[in-house]
């Protein structure tokens, strides 16, 4: 099998077993929604304070729900001893990672939308001519999360206290996209056109490529048994 | 060799105190204060080349897959966290008399934070991996990430600071570059250097002979 079909089959094989069971996607659905709750009540019924803030509050979303779903990459094929397969796939196994990392952005990308829809229903925001923006801005940053995320996920799939350490390790590390997504997002929103924020999403670019390529270059490294 | 080095760190330090009380001027506008400047700058400083020689080592490791260059990584997380963490302390203490406020969300400031509790992940990282091959290869792994996040964390926080404020405004001390200033402070971060590399010596060592002790 070429790369990409090895990478593809891993893809595959994640979506398949997500629609199957909706594990992951149902609780990340219930959670996103009762996110919304948390939102509302910490901040309150003010208009204007929500509107002010709902950049980060969207992100703050986006992240929390990340934080969950990649995760939890790794377990699955721990818990049924999938693991050893995994490791027995010929060949270089960074094409676990690609196909992985493929997955956990499907994945986030629905619950996102979601979120995104969740947002425009109850805080009833305008998204307008803010959305083809905000779809560069959210694509990007999420592939930043992602590919950080699974590969901590990898690392930390082994580790005590992994619930723990997984975040601890993924927020230092992920300001940059943090800082340069709801900077834009907010920016976006306020109407102003993509290339307003021309520097954020060179930024998130370079980081996208930064974390994709050392995570192929390091993947192997992290599984090895 | 270590005992000589130590030695050296001490009289290094000794001279620094003497130079930053005796030999550098009481700065007109903040007084005796600024003299924290030299413990201050030579720690942020070390704490850098400590990161640096974790990046490398982390690096050496994963392709030599020697130990050795595993505890050169491991000794210097340990000593730069508390080298950053001791900086961030003293230019608090420097901040309160002179900006009126122990911490400001300023570009500086905010990096060298993020840059903290990155590698207090790290250090955290290797605290919970029992066995010592793991966790070395996780951790050069870390070390490499992190080390390649540091210019995006400088580049975003720098943008999401400066587009909104005039930049600068709270730039401490003012580097106006006379060498009375100079000289003190270039002792200084040499002796923090010493005592960087004295205390990388020490606990590779210490690292060595554990691993030796549980083989």
């Amino acid at each position: 099998m070429s790369y990409a079909r090895r990478a593809l089959a891993v893809a595959w094989k994640d979506l398949a077993v997500e629609r199957r069971s909706k594990e992951t996607l149902n609780a990340l659905v219930f959670f996103s929604l009762l996110l919304l709750f948390v939102f509302q009540f910490t901040l309150g019924g003010d208009r204007e304070r929500l509107a002010a803030v709902l950049p980060g509050v969207l992100w703050l979303g986006f992240v929390l729900s990340a934080l969950l779903a990649l995760g939890r990459t790794f377990l699955v094929e721990r818990e049924h001893d999938c693991w050893e397969g995994l490791l027995l796939a010929p060949g270089d196994k960074s094409a676990i990672y690609l196909g992985k990392l493929a997955g956990n952005l499907a994945l986030m990308l629905v619950v996102e939308a979601l979120v995104l829809g969740l947002f425009v229903v109850f805080f009833d925001i305008d998204l307008g001519r803010a959305l083809p923006g905000l779809l560069v801005v959210v694509l990007l940053g999420t592939l930043g999360l992602a590919a950080v995320g699974t590969l901590f996920a990898a690392m930390t799939a082994n580790v005590r206290a992994r619930e723990l350490l997984f975040p601890v390790l993924l927020l230092p590390v992920q300001v940059p996209v943090l800082l340069a997504t709801v900077k834009a997002t907010e920016a976006l929103l306020l109407g102003e056109p993509l290339g307003a924020v021309g520097h954020w999403v060179k930024l998130l670019l370079a980081a996208d490529v930064v974390y994709v390529v050392v995570s192929l270059l390091t993947f192997d490294v992290v599984l090895e048994a | 060799m270590v005992k000589t080095l130590g030695w050296l760190t001490a009289a290094a330090l000794a001279a620094g105190l003497v130079m930053a009380f005796g030999v550098a001027p009481r700065e007109v506008t903040q007084g005796n204060v600024q003299r924290i400047m030299y413990v201050h700058v030579p720690l942020i400083l070390a704490s850098y080349v400590a990161f640096v020689v974790l990046a490398v080592a982390s690096l050496v490791y994963l392709v030599r897959r020697d130990p050795a260059a595993d505890g050169v990584a491991h000794a210097s997380g340990e000593v730069g966290v508390m080298f950053v963490g001791l900086g961030i302390a003293t230019g608090s203490i420097w901040g309160k008399p002179t900006w009126g406020t122990w911490w400001t969300w300023d570009a500086r400031l905010t990096s060298v934070a993020i840059l903290f509790v990155m590698y207090l992940g790290y250090l955290l990282l290797r605290g919970t991996i029992d066995d010592p091959e793991r966790a070395a290869r996780y951790c050069a792994v870390l070390g490499i990430v992190a080390a390649l996040d540091i210019p995006l964390v400088h580049f975003s926080v720098y943008w999401w600071r400066t587009l909104h404020q005039p930049p600068s405004l709270m730039k401490p001390g003012g580097f106006t570059g006379s060498s009375s200033i100079l000289w003190p402070l270039l002792v200084n971060l040499l002796a923090f250097i010493l005592l960087y590399v004295y205390f990388v010596a020490r606990r590779a060592r210490l690292l060595r002979a554990q691993a030796e002790a549980i083989a």
